[in-house]
């Protein structure tokens, strides 16, 4: 478990530098100070916070983690429904969504029953929910209804659950290293949200999607991806990988993750919002953080439980 | 004990709703003043209350209809000891005693209040119902008292008529300016300001049905 103290010093470096590199920022402009730098100063400090939590779960474990994951769940698909078209009569889809729906694939992730948690959802809950839905009889908007519910949960439950899922992957050598797994996946696709950020502040030209993301540039994408790449071959020392084999595996994460941002960002501008809730401060809601790490999860689950186990 | 009670239902509305007041006319004061809300959940006095400074919490109490909450024993407990509602009565045929006289006293005891000039939950797709002439008499009465807009955005959501559990969404309180009787101001038109003050709170986008 060395390698995982490493890891957090490393992390508490890195924001300690940021902290310190944003406080002169700060104090050397003119005032008031910029919403740019405000903003900045903001996100700093809900880093450490989501670092310190992070840690926390860690500490106890698989069972941490779990728990941590259902309430960021349970916040992700918050912020989800609260966005789409509902009525009186989906009141118990939804109630079942989040009472049981949420605990009881968290509870198949923790008893290990991979037949079971990698189709509960997309399986038993879609077949379940418009029968559900069509037995209260309400028939008003019912496809736009039951498909925008089934995307939630596939989105904010099924995909974040793939996450502590990676805990019980059983990799040959690996043993009882799979929190580092996790902390690798969340280390490279959150670093690549922050390098992207920062590549497209600072030499940002040409957008992808103008009219999805205006934020999001080819710039931006391409240092990047490409610094969290050779980040996550940095840190194969937390995984069974090798350095190349690591690096790739950061690659597609990133991948994913750059994706997802720019769906969640197409939801969000058809429903005529900048962000999806107010939960972390300077970040947005839960999903505005998360965002990346839910299209990543599952794919990368899925390599390295094909190809390493 | 009323008020644990009322620090745990705030603590509860905040875990389950997330809600953040928007403070947009007016800040969090010292001011006695009437609250008024539109009007679609149980939950919905629980979440303004929720989102008001402890001390103004404190002493603030929502106005509800004694026909529904003296109609069974639990209901009557809740409301009269746990949730300190001041309890009016809606029917004009039948009522002992003068609805308007009950609230007054509430404010000349220094209470602020949360009322919904509905007079009953909106069920409708209509944003708002017709406004009934109570919050009129208050403002005529007592003019000091400032009438702060309330927008309750997706409470109705949360916790819909005829249900006991709630769906965690978010949600947000809107305060808006303050308004006041003006001199010789008509009835209706009062009414009908007040209800359009309330109304220019709502946001464009809130999720709920387009």
């Amino acid at each position: 478990m060395a390698d995982i103290y490493k890891l957090f010093f490393g992390l508490i470096a890195v924001l300690g530098a940021a902290s310190l590199i944003a406080g002169i920022l700060t104090w050397r402009s003119s005032k008031p100070i910029s919403s740019t730098l405000v903003n900045l100063n903001a996100r700093i400090r809900a880093w450490w916070i989501m670092v310190a939590v992070i840690a926390l779960a860690f500490v106890f474990g698989k069972s941490g983690v779990i728990i941590l994951f259902a309430l960021i769940s349970f916040a992700a698909l918050r912020e989800y429904v609260t966005l789409t078209h509902t009525r009186r009569s989906d009141h118990w889809v939804l109630i079942g969504m989040f009472l049981v729906v949420i605990p009881l694939q968290y509870y198949l992730v923790w008893i290990d029953w991979y037949g079971l948690y990698s189709i509960f959802i997309p399986v038993y809950c879609f077949l379940a929910m418009p029968a559900l839905a069509s037995l209260w009889g309400d028939t008003s908007r019912f496809l736009e209804r039951i498909s925008e519910q089934q995307w939630g949960l596939m989105l904010s439950v099924y995909c974040v659950s793939h996450v502590p899922a990676l805990v019980t992957l059983e990799i040959p050598g690996n043993n009882g290293r799979g929190l580092l797994l996790i902390a690798f996946l969340i280390a490279t696709v959150q670093g690549s949200d922050v390098l992207q950020y920062i590549f497209g502040k600072l030499f940002g030209k040409h957008r992808i999607s103008p009219n999805v993301s205006p934020s999001k540039t080819w710039e931006g994408l391409i240092g990047g991806i490409g610094s969290a790449s050779l980040l996550g071959a940095s840190l194969f020392w937390l995984t069974p990988f090798s350095p190349l084999e690591a690096g790739v595996l950061a690659c597609i994460a990133c991948i994913m993750g750059f994706l997802g941002g720019l769906v969640a960002s197409a939801i969000k501008r058809d429903r005529g919002v900048k962000d999806w809730g107010h939960m972390i401060e300077g970040h947005g809601g839960m999903l505005d953080r998360t965002d990346s790490l839910v299209f990543a999860a599952p794919i990368f689950f899925h390599i390295v439980r094909y190809a390493w186990t | 004990m009323q008020s644990l009670a009322g620090a745990c239902l705030a603590g509860l509305a905040r875990a389950i709703t997330g809600v953040i007041p928007i403070w947009l006319g007016t800040k969090p004061s010292q001011n006695q003043r009437i609250y008024f809300a539109n009007h679609a959940s149980h939950g919905d006095f629980i979440l303004l209350a929720s989102c008001l400074e402890p001390e103004e919490r404190a002493r603030t109490r929502a106005v509800a209809g004694a026909d529904y909450w003296r109609s069974n024993r639990i209901r009557r407990v809740m409301a009269e000891d746990l949730l300190r509602t001041v309890l009016v009565e809606r029917n004009w045929v039948e009522r002992a005693q003068d609805p308007l006289e009950i609230m007054l006293k509430a404010l000349d005891d220094g209470q602020s209040l949360i009322f919904f000039p509905e007079g009953t939950r909106n069920m409708g797709d209509e944003p708002l119902l017709r406004f009934r002439s109570g919050l009129y008499n208050l403002a005529v009465a007592r003019p000091d008292v400032e009438l702060v807009p309330c927008w309750i955005e997706n409470m109705s959501r949360v916790l819909p008529k005829g249900t006991f559990l709630p769906v965690p969404l978010l949600c947000r309180v809107i305060f808006g300016a303050p308004i006041a009787v003006e001199l010789d101001e008509d009835r209706k038109v009062f009414l009908h300001r007040a209800q359009q003050a309330l109304l220019k709170l709502k946001p464009a986008t809130d999720g709920g049905p387009r």
